[in-house]
């Protein structure tokens, strides 16, 4: 049915600009039917903001918005009712339950039957584990159980998409476990399940394809195996001669990681740059007389792929 | 097992879209679940309680100070609704009222809930008629909160009988409490402008607060300027200007240019500031 190029999320140049400076930058998100979508970044680097405009919230300074085949924000009316989405942490009314919530979310809906709403609400609330906790006043809730009640929001009718942004805040391991699963079971249902998160091996695990966002640009997108090949390999060597290793390795044009390692370390780690074959590596150490008791090439992680493209650490990029 | 391959095959591809009187329904239950609501209610309710007391408990005779008809009221219970009436329009219904109008977009926002409802999806110009008709509603059952209780209490505490109109005629009490009635529908529709206000204040913010105090602010200043004679060219424009003037319908027959007067003053605020609203709302970025 969904063939090749079948995209569910389509931008070209998507901009907002807020505040005097792009905080998306020109982006062109291509997110393909029946995927589990990674949406990547550190923390400020606009993914809520894409969100939002996705789903018409807010309006894109300029770029081209195509969400489920059809324009945003002209056909936003037409789209929405096929997406579920939980957008910058869930928000409901504390003096109403967590099923009087989702009643008067689901009322709000033109186009879902209201016959079966008592019955829909329920059972999206047992999906994500709240049924005990149904009647219970949201403003009694842990931050948890809010955003579980955020999530069920999102399965209260059958969903052509399912936008969840990080959807795992404020939830203990086995919640974080409990939302992998979900997303598998949607995706088993035929749902396109987009997710974002500044935590990459929530990624890793569970999706398909990413894109990495950083200070509002896109710098890499792709299915997970294309990304992994994107990332420079490694090389590892385990031998007692590591100042050796370290100017035979300078002399082939790489860079060992100076990791600050004692002097007693016995392993040298460096990027492999390509057209620096594995074997022209050995024989170089040998023929210099280091000592090789180990050699290793490892494909890049994700992890490095995404430290390298977003830069490392807690400095939010502005 | 049956009920949840119905469930699944009943929502695939929404087509039909139902008129939205859901949404109008949940949002006067939500309204009505809140303490909020009864609290401000109850606030009302307390003027009538209050002035009934303080005049059966004071004894003498009246002496022609204070609200209008309130030395009536030991002679007749029917006047207590009328006198807390008149002492609820100038402050306190605007109050109650400008928290609720305050409230209908800010509230949502500060809640998180404007981004689900509007995702549900509910088109902005809904969202904005539906949450003004709620504070309309608010209106109404603040204004017949004060003149139902108003009515009890005189009945419980002095005797009731028939009430003689400006006019000078003699009415029955279940004509009275027609009149009464009528009185209360002026005064909600006295109030329909300052809601439109309250709305539009509402879509500047995402601090409720902000907007209630806004509202009760512009009423608080329309009525100053009202009692200025140096801007008597501005009277007519007042949002406030018709607020007392009800007086015609406690005539026989009644005289209802005042009501028409203020209908149409009421319905150019609702206008003007439904547009600003909307202008406003239809364009923001939600952000919170």
């Amino acid at each position: 049915m969904s063939g090749a190029g079948d995209l569910v999320i389509e931008t070209a140049g998507l901009t907002k600009r807020l505040g005097g400076r792009n905080v998306v930058n020109g982006i062109d998100l291509a997110v393909p039917r029946g995927s589990v979508f990674g949406f990547l970044g550190p923390n400020g680097s606009g993914k809520t903001t894409t969100i939002r405009i996705l789903l018409g919230l807010a309006s894109a300074t300029s770029g081209d918005v195509k969400v489920l085949g059809e324009s945003i924000p002209r056909a936003t009316q037409n789209v929405l009712p096929r997406i579920g989405a939980l957008v910058e942490g869930p928000g409901f009314y504390p003096f109403l339950s967590g099923t009087a919530n989702l009643l008067r979310l689901d009322a709000a809906d033109r186009y879902v039957s209201p016959s079966t709403r008592r019955q829909r609400v329920d059972r999206a609330l047992e999906r994500v584990g709240l049924a005990q906790a149904a009647n219970k006043k949201v403003g009694r809730y842990s931050l948890g159980m809010k955003q579980r009640l955020g999530i069920a929001n999102a399965l209260l009718t059958h969903r052509e998409l399912i936008v969840l942004d990080e959807p795992t805040n404020g939830l203990d391991p086995q919640g974080t476990r409990e939302v992998r699963h979900l997303v598998r079971s949607l995706t088993e249902e035929g749902t396109t399940v987009f997710v974002s998160s500044h935590l990459l091996t929530e990624v890793e695990q569970i999706c398909s394809h990413a894109a990495v966002l950083s200070a509002g640009s896109l710098v890499a997108q792709g299915s997970l195996d294309e990304l992994r090949r994107s990332g420079e390999p490694r090389l590892r060597v385990v031998t007692p001669d590591v100042p050796e290793t370290h100017a035979v390795l300078r002399r082939l044009g790489t860079t060992p990681d100076d990791d600050g390692a004692p002097s007693g370390a016995h392993s040298v780690t460096a990027p492999l740059p390509a057209g620096l074959t594995p074997d022209r590596v050995v024989r170089s150490l040998v023929e210099a007389g280091v000592r090789v008791n180990g050699f290793t090439v490892d494909q890049a992680g994700l992890e490095d792929l995404f430290v390298a493209l977003t830069g490392e650490g807690f400095d939010v990029v502005q | 097992m049956s009920s949840e391959v119905t469930v699944t095959r009943e929502t695939v591809a929404p087509v039909r879209k139902s008129a939205g009187w859901r949404f109008l329904g949940s949002e006067l239950s939500v309204l009505f679940r809140r303490r909020r609501t009864w609290a401000l209610l109850a606030a009302l309710a307390a003027i009538p309680v209050l002035i009934a007391v303080a005049v059966k408990l004071s004894s003498g005779p009246p002496r022609g100070r204070g609200p209008a008809f309130l030395d009536q009221v030991s002679q007749n219970g029917l006047f207590v609704a009328v006198v807390a009436t008149i002492v609820a329009i100038p402050l306190f219904l605007p109050l109650t009222v400008g928290v609720v109008a305050g409230d209908t977009v800010a509230g949502e926002a500060s809640t998180g809930t404007l981004r689900y409802l509007l995702m549900s999806p509910v088109a902005r110009g809904r969202f904005l008629v539906v949450k003004y008709v709620g504070a309309v509603v608010f209106c109404l059952a603040a204004t017949f909160t004060v003149a139902v209780v108003g009515t009890i209490m005189g009945a419980l505490l002095f005797p009731i009988g028939p009430v003689t109109l400006l006019s000078g005629t003699t009415i029955d009490p279940p004509e009275a409490l027609l009149r009464i009635a009528l009185v209360c529908l002026y005064v909600t529709l006295s109030l329909l402008g300052l809601c439109a206000v309250g709305l539009f204040m509402s879509t500047l913010t995402d601090v409720p607060v902000g907007a209630m105090a806004a509202t009760v602010v512009a009423s608080v200043v329309s009525q100053v300027m009202g009692q200025l004679p140096q801007l008597e060219w501005i009277h007519p424009w007042l949002l406030t200007q018709y607020w007392l003037g009800f007086a015609d319908l406690l005539r026989d027959p009644i005289v209802w240019d005042s009501f028409v007067a203020n209908a149409l003053l009421q319905a150019g605020y609702i206008v003007v500031f439904g547009a600003l609203a909307y202008g406003r709302f239809s364009t923001k970025d939600v952000l919170a």
